[in-house]
């Protein structure tokens, strides 16, 4: 049994494993199929400052190895979760962190300033980086300046982990990751969805609602493992890597590739056991490679 | 209910017509309980257009064997890939999901169990429910053409059945709106599953003559266990998952034009 205690900046987690945000629902959706306290961490559900009803129906489409998803961010505001969602979920054995979003600079600092206050919240995931809502949440992460302003106002109100998930829609994914290391973030997660777009050729309609919206799923793993890597090399906090990963196998290429943890996303809706199941598969590889401790392959790759 | 990932394995596939196959599947576990009208998330590999399970209606429950029934109409990869498998192969299946029908309170109580095309799949398991339980009820299923009529067998084996044809070839010419049980109604009860056009028909009648009524809706799912929210509906209480919040809705909930 290898040690997998892995730090991620303010947070102390029991294995590198944790469930991205948007595709593990508060956790309690998958406590049927698994052991949660067995997992890191557990990111719940982008939320944002009041109640967002998201995009309409059909927001999914299944693409080769992937899908492409336009939620547009539905939740029922931080002031619902506090009420409903923080009580059934404070006393997980695991650390729970919430993925906040929001259109406006204030809305994100609102937001995060009332998270600060929940006692067994350590982190919050800023997301600067969905694709789905029109009047924000993407721009803020596609330019340097726009990153740097939401970071440095949401660092100044809230004191635990700050973890900023960042957009693969860009030029140079290390400058903006720089941008947002120098104003504040503890670590940087990294990749969200990329940008995409379904067709039906038969209606010669969209298929998503929106027309366009974010692919996931291993199609875009090996732009997540390009990023990660990219993005390692490039700052000094920590990196979370997600895009794809369906095994431990993938979990351990980002691993190798730079990040300090990883996150399973699309992969919990394929097999809902199977973040547990990564974290089983993370151990056997260090046990058969004989590493003593998780932290041994961060950024191992051989060149 | 507490959900499972199973691996099922086939025990007898029956082709109903070129389009349709139903496959009986047995675990080597006993199977959990099962309500009418919940699903089972199947995955399909082999293939990366099959990236997403599929969600699949359960049709029946053999207790007695242990057995699992699925209707599948072969609309894409997914299903055309699992009417190619054969007694013998195992299906991996996420199961139960989603909530079930009302039981009506009076035994007295008329119902009418609407079904169109593939759609007749939940309202078998239903009617044999409500057949244990001492109800009458009358089935009216609708298909373009005889061929289409699925399971008509065994319906008939549990109520009174009623049947409409596009063209004819089968009961009453026209669709099931159409049907001439509909005139002089006094039912109390409606229950349908069928395309969107014909379940959003049989709310409009149920609608305007004041019958209890709900519909199974299948929207295109992600997860099936509410955490992706993607098959959502529009209803009064703002976008509710079909995977956990249905697939039944009582038509007065949903925001559907009738």
């Amino acid at each position: 049994m290898a040690n997998l205690i892995t730090k991620l900046g303010r947070l102390q987690m029991k294995n590198p494993v944790m469930t991205a945000s948007g595709t593990f629902g508060y956790g309690t959706e998958y406590s049927d199929f698994m052991d949660l306290s067995r997992i890191g961490c557990i990111i719940v559900k982008g939320t944002t400052l009041r109640e967002r009803q998201g995009n309409q129906y059909p927001r999914m489409a299944e693409t080769a190895s992937g899908m492409l998803n336009a939620v547009g961010l539905q939740n029922k505001g931080v002031n619902y979760f506090i009420e409903h969602i923080y009580p059934t979920i404070k006393d997980l054995d695991t650390n729970v962190i919430v993925n906040v979003s929001g259109s406006e600079i204030d809305d994100y600092v609102k937001t995060a300033e009332i998270i600060n206050e929940l006692d067994k919240i350590p982190g919050i995931e800023l997301n600067i980086s969905c694709p789905n809502v029109k009047e924000g949440g993407m721009a803020f992460g596609v330019s340097c300046a726009a990153a740097a302003k939401v970071v440095s106002a949401v660092r100044k109100v809230y004191d635990k982990e700050l973890m900023v998930k960042l957009s693969p829609n860009v030029t140079d994914i290390a400058e903006i990751a720089k941008a947002v290391e120098d104003t504040g973030a503890d670590s940087i997660s990294l990749i969200n969805t990329l940008l995409g777009m379904a067709v039906n050729a038969k209606t010669r309609k969209p298929i998503l609602s929106t027309i366009t919206g974010g692919l996931s799923g291993p199609a875009v793993k090996p732009i997540a493992l390009r990023m990660v890597w990219q993005v390692a090399h490039a700052v000094k906090v920590p990196v979370v890597g997600l895009g794809g990963i369906m095994n431990a196998t993938d979990a351990i290429e980002f691993m190798l590739a730079g990040a300090t943890a990883i996150q399973v996303g699309t992969a919990n809706f394929i097999n809902p056991a199977i973040s547990e199941k990564i974290v089983e598969g993370i151990n056997d590889y260090l046990d058969t490679n004989n590493f003593s401790s998780v932290a041994e392959i961060i950024g191992a790759l051989e060149i | 209910m507490k959900k499972f990932i199973l691996d099922l394995k086939i025990t007898q596939k029956v082709q109903l017509n070129k389009q349709n196959v139903l496959l009986k599947l047995t675990s080597k576990d006993l199977l959990p309980e099962i309500l009418p009208g919940q699903f089972a998330e199947i995955r399909v590999d082999g293939s990366p257009a099959t990236f997403l399970r599929r969600p699949i209606s359960i049709n029946f429950i053999d207790s007695a064997r242990n057995e699992l029934w699925l209707l599948v109409q072969i609309v894409g990869e997914g299903t055309k890939h699992m009417a190619e498998m054969n007694p013998g192969d195992l299906l991996n299946a996420i199961l139960p999901l989603g909530n079930t029908f009302t039981i009506p309170s009076d035994k007295n109580a008329k119902i009418v169990l609407i079904g169109g095309g593939v759609g007749v799949a939940p309202l078998y398991m239903l009617g044999e429910k409500l057949k244990k339980l001492g109800y009458k009820c009358i089935f009216l299923l609708g298909a373009r053409s005889r061929s289409d009529l699925l399971l008509l067998n065994e319906f008939e084996k549990i109520g009174q059945v009623h049947t409409t044809t596009e063209d004819g070839s089968h009961g009453e010419k026209g669709y099931v709106t159409q049907h001439s049980l509909l005139f002089n109604s006094d039912f109390d009860y409606i229950y349908t599953c069928g395309p969107t056009p014909m379940m959003k028909a049989v709310a409009s009648y149920a609608a305007k003559n004041n019958i209890f009524c709900e519909v199974s809706l299948e929207n295109m799912m992600g997860c099936g266990i509410g955490a992706c929210l993607c098959c959502v509906t529009d209803t009064t209480e703002g976008n509710l998952c079909v995977c956990t919040e249905g697939p039944v809705f009582n038509i007065t909930k949903l925001k559907w034009q009738i």
